[in-house]
């Protein structure tokens, strides 16, 4: 099954309610109008485009206008090229060039970082590299025990330490771990906080500079798991952690309900970051990486 | 948490000033804001749509009253519909009359179950003296039964589990547990699962088919998308929930979900979570949150908890101070320290009336209060009771005694002033009105049940407010720091004008720099 065919697969509660969508509104031959491309606004507004949504309508009116749109499938084309542009550019599969490369991965609560973190070792570790994990989510309880299951899992190392520890510290240990023990791939993973905490996100500043002081130029990334369900705060995540930490590429969770993921439209037409990884259920191996295209036709294609 | 939707209704108010009356025409910028602030707190669409609909119909159905600016008819129209939206008042968990009370939690994945569940489970121990036991029957997660554990274990409240039993078995047995134990009450935390997840949703089903819960609530992240209203009746139509549990509310989340969840599901909001804390949970008002949507502020909290932090004979002593006009730095100084009890100054400023939209620009720093503390506390009592002896050398004495630069003394002393000449004209005004239990009775009636209080203005809540607080205002510009805070404190009779003077942009860019060089992590989640 290639790529194209696993996402549609995955995000489908979210093709059908938009492909599905479009479909209804020609149904029975109706004409294009201003009351169809309100409709079509609220059906894109709903897979949480926000502002977006209102943008790629009104310029689907502006071709209207100009006769270029005929029917669906116009409508469809247009959609969809409105779209990809305005989405973030992907990146592939994530390959390690420094030895180790240390990726820092961030989010809010809940996001779902360490089951991403855990979907990644698993994939790097299949791809031949050696992997770490460091826990450096001393914060929540047992966060390192949930860590330390899912390395056992994949067989991946881990470094830990106890709970309220320093954070900072930990990170500094995976590192220095990994200098010596030859990996490829070290992960950190940090305890979740609300972006508008000023505190906690020094506290991740500071790791970061511990981090670059063990190995120069590390951390090589700094990844921000997204909910996919969260809807226009996402963008003010993304912002304000790209402020305080230079986040340099997205993971998007939980794409396998009924959520669209549509805020990432607006995080490209805000931020420019790009997108990684895409996690589509919750076990091991659901993780995907980005393809723009793939994603809005996952989206638009109907059937 | 709403500031920016604040800010988007105010400048949608402001269109509306100045105009006399409401009409067809002048209502729609006003209405266009409001729907897309909405849209942009992620309001359910189709919810928003009817939102602004309504409010047309009863901003212009409403007959002009002598006196009331049409954007205050307006502010009052959809102050009205979102109370009426997030209402009603006063929902409660309900408990079972005999035996065990059962409480299900469900919702997705890290929306926040578990810390709800121990959030829960203290306040339905500390606040209502009830016995808990919290259930961990999420055997999906790796290590959720530990991190219920530990919860417990810092709480001090009781978790049941079963190694290698499913969920509903446990949740089954535990109410059993409960029982025999003689605990009162039994709160499940089930397995975050997605409401597309068939075999999932089966499970949860079955597990309120076999304890048949008094309550079952959504938890729900407010920071969720148009995704929310999906779940939540998908959860509803398998579950019939009783209430929902909006978590995460301390970020900046414009929180539209506390509007749509309850419009679609009917259920009402039970609780907030507000914090990392396990004492962070507060129970959900709509009618202050539609106030604190539109910037009114939380003033009958902030009425509610002065009275509880502040005796009334404080409170009479300083307002005769003022009345009198013998205020000094040591009145000064006992004012600044009574708006202190009354919580951290981020908190404080935020239930005041059109503080809501302030509070991303000023950066509230306590630790600025502690400074400004400690020139007063390095002041002899008699310099307190007499600013004006306070020459060069003694203002030099009192910087190096308080380790700060001798200018910040004479910002002091500059707002000292400033507050002295305000109060004087407040009481010309006759605005501060007396602050007894009389006036705060007044107070509160101000803020009717159905949310007049925008009409209000400024007037005797406001006054009493200045009045408890000092009065004053416009205090000069350059005053230091932390006095910024309590200048918008101060706004006494003009609170409702908006506050964003130059001065206080300056200095708290200059605060947010110090801050930076003075990060210590210590302070961290302690």
């Amino acid at each position: 099954m290639g790529l194209f065919d696993r996402l549609k697969a995955r995000l489908g509660k979210t093709r059908a309610a938009l492909s599905d969508g479009i479909s209804a509104l020609f149904r029975g031959g109706r004409p294009m109008d201003a009351a169809l491309l309100g409709e079509l606004e609220e059906l894109l507004y709903n897979a949480d485009l926000g502002l977006v949504a209102t943008e790629v309508v009104e310029e689907l009116a502006r071709k209207h206008k100009r006769g270029e749109l005929k029917g669906e499938e116009d409508v469809r084309a247009a959609l969809r090229e409105g779209l990809l542009e305005r989405l973030p550019s992907g990146g592939g599969e994530f390959t390690p060039e420094a030895k180790p490369t240390v990726l820092l991965i961030v989010g809010v609560n809940g996001s779902g970082k360490t089951t991403s973190i855990a979907k990644l070792a698993n994939r790097f570790r299949e791809a031949g590299s050696k992997v770490l994990v460091g826990a450096c989510d001393t914060f929540r309880a047992a966060a390192a025990d949930q860590l330390e299951i899912w390395a056992g899992r994949s067989g991946v190392d881990i470094v830990r330490r106890q709970e309220g520890a320093d954070p900072a510290a930990v990170a500094f240990e995976a590192v220095e771990a990994a200098a010596s023990g030859g990996h490829d791939v070290v992960l950190l993973d940090t305890a979740g906080r609300l972006h508008t905490q000023k505190n906690l996100m020094e506290e991740l500043k500071k790791i970061q500079r511990v981090v670059g002081r063990k190995i120069e130029g590390a951390p090589h990334e700094v990844w921000l798991v997204l909910d996919g369900t969260n809807g226009q705060n996402a963008i003010q995540q993304a912002r304000l952690f790209t402020a305080a930490v230079e986040v340099t590429g997205l993971v998007i969770t939980k794409l396998d309900g009924t959520a669209r993921g549509g805020a990432l439209f607006g995080i490209e037409r805000e931020l420019g970051l790009p997108v990684r990884y895409l996690g589509t259920g919750e076990s091991q191996e659901l993780i995907e990486p980005f393809a723009a295209e793939a994603f809005v036709d996952a989206i638009l294609s109907a059937g | 948490m709403f500031e920016t939707l604040t800010q988007r209704l105010t400048s949608a108010f402001g269109s509306l000033r100045g105009q006399r009356e409401l009409t067809a025409e002048n209502i729609e910028d006003g209405l266009r804001a409001v729907r897309t602030a909405l849209l942009e707190a992620d309001v359910e669409f189709k919810l928003a749509r009817d939102f602004t609909d309504r409010v047309k119909e009863r901003a212009l159905g409403q007959e002009v009253v002598a006196g009331v600016d049409p954007s205050q008819q307006f502010v009052h129209a959809v102050h009205q519909e979102l109370v009426e939206m997030m209402g009603p008042e006063g929902a409660t968990l309900s408990f079972a009359k005999k035996g065990p009370t059962v409480v299900l939690l469900a919702g997705l994945q890290g929306a926040g179950k578990t810390t709800t569940c121990a959030k829960l489970a203290r306040h339905l121990r500390d606040k209502m003296g009830r016995k808990p036991l919290m259930v961990a029957a999420d055997i999906k997660r790796p290590a959720a039964v530990e991190q219920l554990r530990v919860l417990g274990r810092q709480l001090d409240i009781p978790v049941f589990h079963l190694e290698g039993r499913s969920a509903p078995e446990v949740c089954a047995a535990a109410v059993a547990h409960a029982r025999e134990q003689g605990l009162d009450t039994v709160l499940l935390d089930t397995a975050g699962r997605l409401h597309v997840d068939e075999e999932m949703m089966a499970e949860v089903a079955e597990i309120a088919g076999r304890t048949s819960p008094d309550d079952t609530l959504l938890v729900c992240d407010a920071m969720t998308g148009q995704d929310a209203v999906r779940s939540a009746q998908a959860f509803h139509e398998r579950l019939e929930l009783t209430g929902v549990v909006l978590t995460k509310m301390d970020g900046d989340a414009r929180g539209g979900a506390a509007v749509s969840l309850k419009a679609i599901t009917g259920c009402p909001i039970l609780f907030t979570g507000v914090g990392e804390k396990l004492g962070d949970l507060d129970v959900f008002h709509p009618e202050r949150m539609a106030g604190r949507i539109l910037g009114m502020g939380d003033v009958v909290g902030l009425v509610e908890e002065a009275h509880e932090k502040i005796s009334e004979k404080e409170a009479e002593q300083a307002y005769q101070k003022m009345v009198l006009g013998s205020f000094t730095l040591e009145d000064m100084l006992a004012q600044i320290r009574m708006i202190r009890k009354l919580g951290p100054m981020k908190k404080v400023l935020g239930m005041m009336p059109g503080m809501g939209g302030m509070l991303d620009k000023v950066d509230v720093d306590d630790r600025q209060m502690n400074r400004l503390e400690a020139l007063f506390t390095s002041m002899t009592p008699k310099e307190r009771l007499h600013p004006e002896m306070l020459d060069m050398s003694r203002r030099r004495r009192i910087a190096r005694g308080a380790g700060q630069d001798v200018s910040a003394v004479g910002d002091l002393l500059k707002s000292y002033k400033g507050m002295k000449k305000m109060m004087k004209q407040m009481n010309k005004l006759g605005l501060g009105a007396k602050l007894g239990a009389k006036a705060k009775r007044a107070a509160l009636s101000d803020m009717s049940a159905d949310g007049e209080v925008a009409a209000a203005g400024g007037g005797g809540l406001f006054g009493s407010l200045g009045g408890l607080f000092g009065g004053g205002g416009g205090a000069p510009a350059g005053a230091p720091g932390g006095m910024e805070g309590l200048e918008g404190m101060l706004g006494g009779p003009g609170a409702a004008r908006p506050m964003g003077s130059s001065a206080t942009r300056k200095s708290s860019n200059k605060r947010k720099d110090k801050k930076k060089r003075k990060k210590s992590r210590r302070g961290r989640r302690k």
